[in-house]
């Protein structure tokens, strides 16, 4: 059973085991518009919580990704590079960023579960 | 309607240049080299290029053809907010065309280039007296080159006075780009400044940020929302407490040029963007220039090279002397001593104008702007109160529920033969129309601007958003994917692609 | 005054629109202290264009034209034969008075010439791609080693001693105050610099001229191969584009970046501006580029249009995180280029670039047949050094009293450098002919 967390910056993390895939949420996706470049980080970095992990871009906008958690990139999903718009076709499944090896994973612990992020978009409408 | 041809009565389909080769031809005759003998020691000579062959009439039919899809002030009204679309005379041209300056090579001995020595002299004289500031800086090549050069100067001034270093740089959040880009590429940590209610710097704000590691305030006076920052004095004199200088972004000089001198309201240096506010032709993207004007306390820092008076005449100083107070002048901004074919035409400008005729542009440009602010404001959300300079800005606010958005009005503009508004600038407002009328229009064309934009507004209110949407379509083109563009990039052209 | 259309009456029509008294009223939000009552005061007033045609006119009256004599000058700016065509057609006003092409409906003229010349420049430095211009060729050379840094995040460029001293000077202004490091080599007027031994495992980049200040040419392949064993970038500056119709590209060389001056086509010398920065990379560092980009795309009709693309390099979307605070740029100067290159076409161009070697060729010959005067190169493209037995700045301001423009004394571009008095860089173009030629020789030989 994988849990998956939210970030008020508009990132999900889920995580089985010690690892977790990142991606951006729907509502991110939409608000940028058509994807059509993600510059992804290199494997083997490590990453902190709250600090640029990779930039997507739509046409106006840049927008950087933020690593929800701390820990060191396992893997990038070199698919976007070719088909960036799997970002806004599947945000939550194959429009993931990267992975990453959880080296602080009492950090999940801040972060929003699915009805938390719901009522924080809610919010911010 | 489709024709045989694919041309349109005068709008005519154009092929690259690359598409019209006839392999062989071209449009200059050449004499036979004098010999085959060549000194190019281990490096061969290259055998091709790929480039197109094409006989003159080709290439003339070819680039007015393509002149034919370009909108310009030539043609008609070009509100474009923030980038002073005045009018640009023919003078300048001639002017900046007579061999005794379009022919003259930097680096002629410095005796036969008295006249463009002066020429440069007495354009900065005009700007030091227009500002009313102490020193000016001639050779940064655009708006942005000023500020980067404006910012150095800044950094040599702290770094001068010693002390602990000042890293952060404020700038408020309706501040072109530019202006955070070039405090970035300098090293400076960017702090944004919210705008108030009122669409001006949070004062407040402000000097809660201001401290011992502020170099600069990097501020737009008038700002990007068309508004003159009525606390300026209080800005000024709270960032020179903290030890810092005020940089003003001078893009928007044609507000006030001739009217306030920004030296009076506490400006420590300032770009003048001569391709705005003096006239030079923006050329489809350039060439600009940047001028800097400085204060007493940053004038020691400018760039070389710089004009000297000295008793045979004009001298250009291009290494650092103490003896000549140049000490402290740091390298150099680009190659040579700047725009001077671009000098040559904001001389012409300036000259042509005097003093009571910038007075009254500047108030012309200003009057225009509230007159379409006065008139507009009834169906379009003017988000700010009160006059304005020489731009109005309206919000989307009046659209909410039409399903038509600020580009799309843009695009149905230029379907009624105008050139559209800068959208989505500044960024404080949502779906931001920046318009700038400048003092070059006459009345009858902003009445017609006007009763164009508000018949845009009713037809979105009416609930004809597809309409709107399908905008333009009386252009060479309609709305470009832009998407498409930026996921495949093809930037250049080649063989059979 | 003859550019504002006002009228009176509109004043007040447009005034009691707006419901206030004058125009004065519009700026209640300016310090009163700082509003001033009329006009700046002890300044002239307007003129009629006759009055300013004069005035401007007598200045430059005050110049000596470089066509008015035998021209040898060069150094960065050269004086070539520019087709009438190329004046006429940027004259137009649809491409005089517009502005970036924001809006590309209207905007398909300017984006498709520029699309032509981001083509043309790729094809000239023989790399995959090109932007739509930067100021000069100058701050090109400081944008590239900038572009350098980010790409090998490395902080130490080494520039060329054979670097053109204001590309020099123009990057280590701009390493002064953004923090990282430059090593210049000393200029070598014999073109014997070997850069090899200063690149280490720190160098973002190298930046070498070809060809160099002085005039050599060299294969850059040794040398590229050595940025890349140690993982720096080659920047290959071009102060002289004309040589590209001769030469072997840089591109082929092992060029990651050109950084070039491209007045030669289509500009005017200008007394040093506006000029036109070419830039040019490889594919790869694409995102890594400063300045505009325009790409291909297709319209609503799926009709070929242009559009400009990959903004979000830029300021005005990336802010204090792009890759370049420049925006206008010199899209005039481009055009310029690009329709005097089209004009030329293949042949043309470089059979010009054959033309101004062969002059160059000629004018070496003639040069080291005058008593006292050594010429230094062996390789050379339009322009190379001599050694004169005497100060070439004193020498040059009598060629002048003369009517002839002889060269760039080199101390003008060296003022701090040592040893190099004696010596004058010469350059020949289309426009030069025998009789220039013969008459600086004639010149040369009493007054050494």
């Amino acid at each position: 059973m994988s849990l998956i967390k939210f970030t008020k910056d508009h990132e999900w993390i889920r995580v089985e085991g010690d690892i977790g895939t990142v991606g951006i949420t729907n509502h991110a996706q939409h608000a940028l518009g058509d994807i059509v470049f993600v510059d992804l980080p290199e494997i083997g970095c490590e990453v902190t919580q709250g600090t640029d992990a990779a930039v997507v871009e739509s046409v106006k906008a840049a927008s950087e990704v933020y690593a929800p958690v701390d820990g060191e990139v396992t893997a990038v999903n070199d698919a976007l590079t070719e088909e960036p718009a799997r970002v806004n076709t599947d945000p939550l499944g194959e429009g993931w960023f990267f992975r990453l090896r959880l080296t602080n994973p009492a950090q999940l612990d801040q972060l929003l579960d699915h009805d938390a992020y719901q009522s924080y978009l809610e919010g911010l409408a | 309607m489709t024709t045989t041809s694919g041309h349109r009565g005068l709008e005519m389909e154009e092929p690259l240049i690359f598409e019209l080769d006839s392999p062989g031809q071209s449009g200059v005759d050449l004499p036979l080299p004098p010999t085959t003998y060549t000194r190019l020691g281990r490096v061969a000579p290259r055998d091709s290029l790929g480039l197109p062959g094409l006989t003159e009439p080709q290439v003339v039919r070819h680039y007015t053809r393509l002149s034919q899809k370009n909108y310009s002030i030539d043609a008609g009204f070009y509100p474009l907010g923030s980038c002073t679309m005045k009018h640009n005379t023919r003078l300048g041209e001639k002017l900046a065309r007579l061999p005794g300056f379009a022919d003259l090579h930097p680096l002629q001995p410095i005796s036969t280039v008295q006249g463009a020595l002066a020429l440069i002299d007495a354009l900065a004289g005009w700007l030091k007296a227009l500002t009313g500031m102490a020193a000016v800086a001639m050779t940064p090549a655009a708006g942005a080159h000023g500020e980067m050069c404006g910012m150095m100067a800044i950094r040599a001034a702290h770094d001068h006075r010693g002390g602990p270093p000042r890293l952060r740089v404020l700038v408020p959040e309706s501040a072109h780009g530019t202006n955070p880009a070039t405090a970035a590429a300098l090293g400076f940590t960017v702090e944004t400044i919210p705008a108030t209610a009122e669409g001006r710097v949070d004062v407040a704000v402000l000097k809660a940020k201001l401290g011992p590691d502020v170099a600069a305030l990097m501020l737009t006076n008038p700002n990007t929302c068309g508004l003159f920052e009525r606390d300026i004095l209080t800005i000024s004199q709270a960032v020179h407490e903290a030890g810092a200088f005020l940089y003003c972004d001078g893009a928007n000089f044609n507000a006030i040029v001739g009217r306030v001198r920004p030296a009076d309201l506490g400006v420590d240096a300032m770009h003048i963007n001569l391709h705005k506010t003096f006239s030079t032709p923006h050329g489809g993207g350039g060439p600009g220039s940047g001028p800097v004007v400085f204060s007493q306390a940053l004038a020691p820092f400018v760039p070389l090279p710089l004009i000297l008076h000295d008793d045979d005449g004009l001298r250009l100083a291009e290494t650092r002397d103490e003896d000549e107070g140049t000490a402290l002048a740091y390298g150099r901004m680009k190659a040579f001593h700047g725009q001077v074919g671009v000098f040559v035409r904001a001389l012409a400008y300036t000259l042509s104008h005097g003093a009571d005729g910038l007075y009254q542009a500047s108030g012309d440009a200003v009057l225009s702007a509230n007159y379409l602010l006065a008139r507009l404001k009834g169906a379009f959300n003017a988000p700010f109160t009160g006059p304005c300079m020489h731009e109005a800005l309206f919000d989307d606010r009046s659209l909410k529920g039409t399903g038509v958005t600020t580009l799309d009005i843009a695009k149905a503009l230029i379907d009624e033969g105008f050139h559209p508004m800068t959208v989505y600038f500044p960024l404080v407002v949502h779906g931001a129309m920046l318009i700038e009328p400048t003092e070059s229009e006459t009345k009858a064309t902003l009445d017609q601007f006007i009763a164009t934009m508000l018949a845009l507004a009713d037809r979105a209110k009416a609930g004809d958003a597809a309409w709107f949407q399908s905008a333009p379509r009386l252009t060479p083109r309609r709305r470009l994917d832009e998407t498409a563009a930026a996921r495949k990039p093809i930037l250049r052209w080649k063989p059979n692609a | 005054m003859r550019y504002l259309p006002l009228t009176e009456a509109d004043r007040r029509a447009m005034l009691a629109e707006i419901g206030v008294a004058s125009v004065t009223d519009l700026y209640v939000d300016a310090p009163a202290a700082a509003l001033l009552p009329g006009p700046v005061p002890n300044l002239p007033n307007h003129q009629g264009e006759l009055e300013v045609e004069r005035a401007l006119a007598a200045l430059a009256a005050k110049n000596m034209p470089a066509g008015y004599g035998p021209c040898f000058l060069g150094a960065g700016a050269y004086r070539h034969h520019v087709p009438a065509t190329v004046d006429h057609l940027i004259q137009r006003g649809e491409f005089l008075t517009s502005y970036t092409p924001y809006q590309p409906e209207i905007s398909q003229g300017t984006l498709q010439s520029l699309f032509e010349f981001q083509t043309q420049v790729a094809l000239l430095t023989g790399l995959d791609v090109a932007n739509a211009s930067m100021y000069d060729g100058a701050t090109a050379c400081a944008e590239a080693v900038m572009m350098a840094n980010r790409i090998t995040r490395r902080q130490r460029a080494v520039l060329a001693g054979n670097l053109h001293p204001h590309y020099q000077d123009t990057t280590a202004t701009l390493a002064r105050f953004t923090g990282f490091e430059v090593v210049i080599g000393a200029p070598d007027p014999r073109g014997r610099e070997t850069l090899l031994d200063s690149i280490d495992d720190s160098t973002s980049c190298v930046v070498v001229q070809n060809p160099d200040v002085f005039g050599h040419v060299h294969d850059l392949t040794p040398l590229a191969a050595a940025c890349r064993a140690k993982g720096a970038l080659l920047v290959v500056v071009v102060t002289e584009i004309m040589s590209l119709g001769l030469l072997t590209p840089p591109g082929a060389m092992g060029a990651d970046i050109v950084a070039g001056e491209g007045q030669s086509l289509g500009n005017p010398l200008s007394f040093g501006g506006p000029h036109l920065g070419l830039f040019a990379t490889r594919e790869k560092y694409l995102r890594q580029m400063p300045g505009r980009l325009v790409g291909q795309t297709v319209d609503a009709d799926g009709r070929r249009g242009w559009v400009l693309t990959l903004s979000t390099r830029e300021q005005h979307i990336r802010r204090e995180k792009a890759t370049s605070n420049i925006c206008t740029n010199s899209g005039l100067c481009a055009l310029a280029f690009t329709i005097h290159l089209s004009l030329l076409g293949e042949t043309g161009f470089m059979g010009l670039a054959r033309l101004n070697h062969a002059k160059a060729v000629q004018l070496a010959g003639k040069l080291g047949a005058v008593d006292g005067v050594r010429v230094l190169n062996d390789s050379f493209f339009n322009e190379f050094t001599v050694r004169l037995p005497r100060r070439a700045s004193k020498l040059v301001n009598k060629l002048a009293k003369r009517g002839i423009l002889g060269g760039v004394p080199v101390v003008r571009l060296f003022p701090d450098a040592d040893g190099l008095s004696d010596l004058l860089l010469v350059a020949c173009t289309e426009c030069t002919t025998e009789a220039d030629m013969d008459a600086l020789c004639r010149a040369l030989a009493e007054l050494l």
